[in-house]
C-alpha cells in the first residue's frame, strides 16, 4: 500500500475479527482448560466477557472492511451506536492491538488518548507525573522539559505541582493529564471520550485547544464521542460507524443527524406503543404516543441547559381544555417536584398534535431523577380535575460544575433552592 | 516541524522482526520507569532504600544458620557468612529480573491496552531496577571480599573477576529471557503465574546457591554432575563464587555451554514476545 503525499493516516480492508465462544476450538490445550475450568464448576476461561450469542467457532467482526483515508489538518470526528466498532478503529491506529486483515499506514507520530493519566503513578507528585506520562505518550525527556511551563499553566494546577496526585481532586488530576495529552508535539491526535471527565469550562478550553492545534499547526485529530455538541464544536468531518462498517463519510451536520434517526436508544426516546409505560388513569381521554429530548441522543444535562421535550399524543375524546404536570421523581419513585401548565390546548377527537416544552432542570443537584407526564382537565366546569393520561416519563440525569462538588453533597437533597442570605442585625 | 517518517501497520506482519531503534527512541521512557520503581518502591517505608541491603542479609544470615550451622553444607575454611551470600546475590538478582520478566503482561495490562509504546520497555526498565539494587548489594559483599581476604587465608579473589560483568549480564539476560517467554504464555495461560514464584524457588535447590558444585560432583553418581549442570545458571553462581572467594571450581567448558543455552533462550524469549505483544490485550 502506497501512502500518497496528501493524505496523513489511510487504511485498506482494515478488518478486526474477535473471536466469540470457545476461542481456539481444535488445539488439544484449549479444550483441555476449559474442559478443565468445568470440572472445578467455574466459568470458561475462553469465553469472551459480554460474549451473547454463545457459540462455538463463531466470530464477531468488530471491523469490516473500513477505507479510511485523512487528510493533514483534518479533524475527523467518529460517532455510532455502542459497540459499532469506534474504539477498535482507534485501537488499530494507536497500535494497541493489531488488525486482522487489511492495513495502516500513517505519517508522523500518533498520540492517543484513549484515557487520560494513563501510567500515573499516585505516589509521584505532578511534576514527575508530567515527565512520565509524557514519556509514556512518546516524548522524550527533553521535549518534555521544553513544554513543561505551558503544560503546568494549562492544567491550572502550578500551587499542587510538587504534591503526589494521590492527594489531588479527581479534577485536578484529569486536568493534568489533558493537559500533557494536549501538549504533545505529535502531528495525529486521538482521542476516545476523554473530554467527558473535567467540568464544563476546562472541557470547552480543551476543544478549542485542539482547534487550535489542528488549524495553527496542521496537526490531524481524530476524536470520538457520543456528545454531539462536541463533535459540532470541533471536527470538520465525521464518520458514522454502524455494526463494523462505514455507513457515511462527510459532513458534520448530516453524519449527526443519520445517526440520531438511525439511533432508537431509550435514553432520550420513548414509543408508548403499549401500555408498559403507563399508569391506569380513571378517564382515558388521550392517548401519549411519543416523547424525545429535542437534539439531544443523551440524558445527561450539566447546568444551565434546559431540557428539550417534544410530546405527541393523539385525543380519544373531545378535549375542551387540557392542562399538565411533569411529576419529576428520584430513582426510588419519591416525588420531588412537579413543573405545572394549565390550559394550554384544546382539540377535536381523534387529533394528533405534537407540542414542543422546555423546563429548567439546573435547580436539580447532581444525580439521577425519573419523570412522569400526567394530562388532567375537568370534564365541565362544575366537575372535579380528573388525570386522564399518566405515563412514565424519560429519565435524565444532572452534572454539575459545583466547586462544592463533593461526596458529602449527597446529604444535602436533591433540589437547590436560592443561596442563603445573610442579615446583618442593625 | 512536521515528522514525515511513515508508519506501516499490516495483519501480516513479520513475526521476526523487532524494532530495536523504536526502543532506542524510547530509553527517556525506560529511565522514567526505573526512577518510578525507585521512588515508588519505599515510599512510606521508616528504613527506606535500606531494605535493599536489609532483605539479602536477613536471607543470608536464615541460610548461614539452617544450612551452615545446622545441615553443614559449606565447604570448610570459608567463612559460613560470605559462601551463601555470594550466592543469595547473584541468585536473587536472576530470580528478581525472572519474576518481573514474567510478570510484565499482566501487571502493566492497564496500561498496554490504552497506549502504546514498545512493550519491551517494561521488562528492560525492570531489569535495570534490579540491577540497581544488586550493585548496591554488592558493595557491602566486596567489603566483606576484601575484609575477609585479608584476615582469612581461604579467601583468595583471583583473575577470574575479570569474567564477573559477564557472567552479571548473562544472568540478567537469562532471567529476562525465561520471564518474557513465561509472561507470553501467561497471556492466556494464569496458571504459569502462579507456578513460577514455586518453580523459581525449586530452581534454587538445583542451583549451587545453598551448597557447594562439589557436593554433587562427590555424590558418587557419575552422570549427576553433568546433568547439574546442564541448568544454566549452575555454571554461573559457582563461577562467580569461585572468582571471588577461591573455592569451588570455574570449568570452562560447561560456561561457553550455559552462555549458548542462554543466547538461545533469550533470542526465543524476543520473538514470542514480540509476536504476543501485537495482540495480547484480545486475550489476556
Amino acid at each position: 500500500m502506497k501512502l500518497e503525499n496528501n493524505y496523513v493516516i489511510k487504511t485498506e480492508h482494515l478488518q478486526k475479527e474477535y473471536r466469540l465462544g470457545v476461542i481456539g476450538t481444535g488445539t488439544l490445550r484449549h479444550d483441555l482448560q476449559s474442559w478443565f475450568a468445568k470440572k472445578r464448576g467455574k466459568e470458561d476461561p475462553n469465553r469472551r466477557i459480554g460474549a451473547r450469542d454463545y457459540e462455538k467457532g463463531d466470530t464477531f467482526l468488530a471491523l469490516d472492511d473500513v477505507a479510511l483515508e485523512v487528510e493533514r489538518g483534518e479533524r475527523v470526528g467518529i460517532i455510532g451506536a455502542n459497540g459499532a466498532g469506534k474504539s477498535t478503529l482507534l485501537k488499530l491506529l494507536s497500535r494497541i492491538t493489531s488488525p486482522t486483515d487489511g492495513e495502516i499506514a500513517y505519517r508522523g507520530r500518533i498520540a492517543s488518548m484513549l484515557e487520560v493519566g494513563t501510567g500515573f503513578h499516585p505516589e509521584l507528585t505532578g511534576r514527575e507525573n508530567v515527565y512520565l506520562n509524557g514519556a509514556i505518550l512518546g516524548m522524550t525527556k527533553a521535549e518534555v522539559d521544553k513544554k513543561i511551563d505551558q503544560i503546568i499553566e494549562f492544567s491550572e494546577c502550578e500551587k499542587f505541582i510538587d504534591t503526589p496526585v494521590k492527594r489531588y481532586s479527581s479534577g485536578m488530576f484529569v486536568k493534568l493529564a489533558f493537559s500533557v495529552a494536549a501538549h504533545l508535539d505529535a502531528e495525529i491526535m486521538i482521542m476516545d471520550e476523554v473530554l467527558a471527565v473535567g467540568d464544563m469550562k476546562f472541557q470547552k478550553k480543551c476543544i478549542s485547544k485542539m482547534r487550535e492545534l489542528a488549524i495553527d499547526e496542521n496537526r490531524t485529530v481524530l476524536y470520538v464521542s457520543h456528545n454531539m455538541g462536541t463533535i459540532q464544536d470541533l471536527c470538520s468531518r465525521c464518520i458514522v460507524l454502524d455494526k463494523g462498517k462505514k455507513v457515511y463519510d462527510g459532513d458534520v451536520d448530516e453524519a449527526i443527524k443519520l445517526y440520531m434517526g438511525g439511533a432508537n436508544d431509550e435514553f432520550f426516546h420513548f414509543n408508548y406503543e403499549d401500555d408498559r409505560l403507563k399508569f391506569p388513569v380513571k378517564r382515558h381521554d388521550l392517548n401519549m404516543k411519543s416523547v424525545k429530548f429535542n437534539g439531544r441522543t443523551t440524558n445527561l444535562f450539566y447546568d444551565g441547559e434546559p431540557m428539550n421535550l417534544e410530546l405527541e399524543w393523539e385525543n380519544l375524546e373531545d378535549i375542551p381544555s387540557l392542562s399538565m404536570r411533569i411529576e419529576v421523581q428520584t430513582p426510588q419513585r419519591q416525588p420531588i417536584t412537579s413543573f405545572v401548565l394549565e390550559d394550554f390546548y384544546s382539540g377535536k377527537k381523534g387529533e394528533t398534535h405534537k407540542q414542543k416544552f422546555r423546563i429548567n432542570v439546573s435547580q436539580f443537584r447532581r444525580g439521577r431523577f425519573v419523570t412522569r407526564y400526567v394530562f388532567f382537565n375537568k370534564k365541565s366546569d362544575s366537575s372535579a380535575y380528573e388525570d386522564i393520561e399518566d405515563v412514565m416519563g424519560l429519565a435524565f440525569r444532572r452534572q454539575v460544575s459545583d466547586t462544592l462538588k463533593q461526596p458529602w453533597q449527597r446529604t444535602w437533597g436533591t433540589v437547590k433552592l436560592g443561596d442563603l442570605e445573610l442579615v446583618n442585625e442593625e | 516541524m512536521q515528522n514525515e517518517k511513515i508508519t506501516y501497520i499490516s495483519a501480516k506482519s513479520k513475526w521476526y522482526k523487532i524494532d530495536f531503534k523504536e526502543i532506542w527512541r524510547y530509553r527517556d521512557l525506560i529511565m522514567l520507569f526505573v526512577k518510578r520503581n525507585i521512588t515508588t518502591s519505599y515510599k512510606q517505608t521508616v528504613l527506606g532504600p535500606l531494605w535493599i541491603i536489609i532483605n539479602p542479609l536477613i536471607s543470608t544470615v536464615v541460610f548461614t544458620v539452617i544450612f551452615g550451622v545446622i545441615a553443614k553444607t559449606s565447604p570448610g575454611g570459608i567463612p559460613q557468612f560470605l559462601f551463601y551470600m555470594s550466592g543469595n546475590l547473584l541468585w536473587g538478582f536472576f530470580s528478581g529480573c525472572l519474576s518481573k520478566g514474567s510478570a510484565t503482561f499482566i501487571s502493566n495490562s492497564r496500561v498496554f491496552g490504552k497506549v502504546y509504546f514498545p512493550r519491551m520497555c517494561s521488562p528492560i526498565s525492570d531489569i535495570i531496577f534490579s540491577f540497581i539494587n544488586y550493585l548496591i548489594q554488592m558493595v557491602v559483599f566486596i567489603g566483606l571480599v576484601v575484609y575477609y581476604a585479608f584476615t582469612n587465608p581461604n579467601v583468595q579473589p583471583n583473575i577470574y573477576l575479570c569474567l564477573v560483568p559477564i557472567m552479571v549480564v548473562q544472568t540478567a539476560v537469562l532471567g529476562m529471557g525465561v520471564g518474557l517467554i513465561i509472561s507470553s504464555i501467561t497471556t492466556k495461560y494464569r496458571d504459569l503465574n502462579i507456578l513460577v514464584s514455586f518453580s523459581v524457588s525449586l530452581w534454587m535447590y538445583v542451583t549451587p546457591v545453598v551448597f557447594p558444585a562439589s557436593k554433587i560432583a562427590d555424590s558418587g553418581v557419575s552422570w549427576l554432575y553433568p546433568l547439574f549442570m546442564a541448568n544454566p545458571v549452575a555454571p554461573i553462581v559457582e563461577g562467580y563464587r569461585y572468582a571471588f572467594l577461591g573455592c569451588g571450581s570455574f570449568e570452562m567448558m560447561y560456561w561457553l555451554i550455559s552462555l549458548a543455552v542462554t543466547a538461545l533462550v533469550v533470542l526465543f524469549g524476543l520473538l514470542v514476545f514480540n509476536k504476543v505483544e501485537k495482540n495480547f490485550i484480545d486475550t489476556v
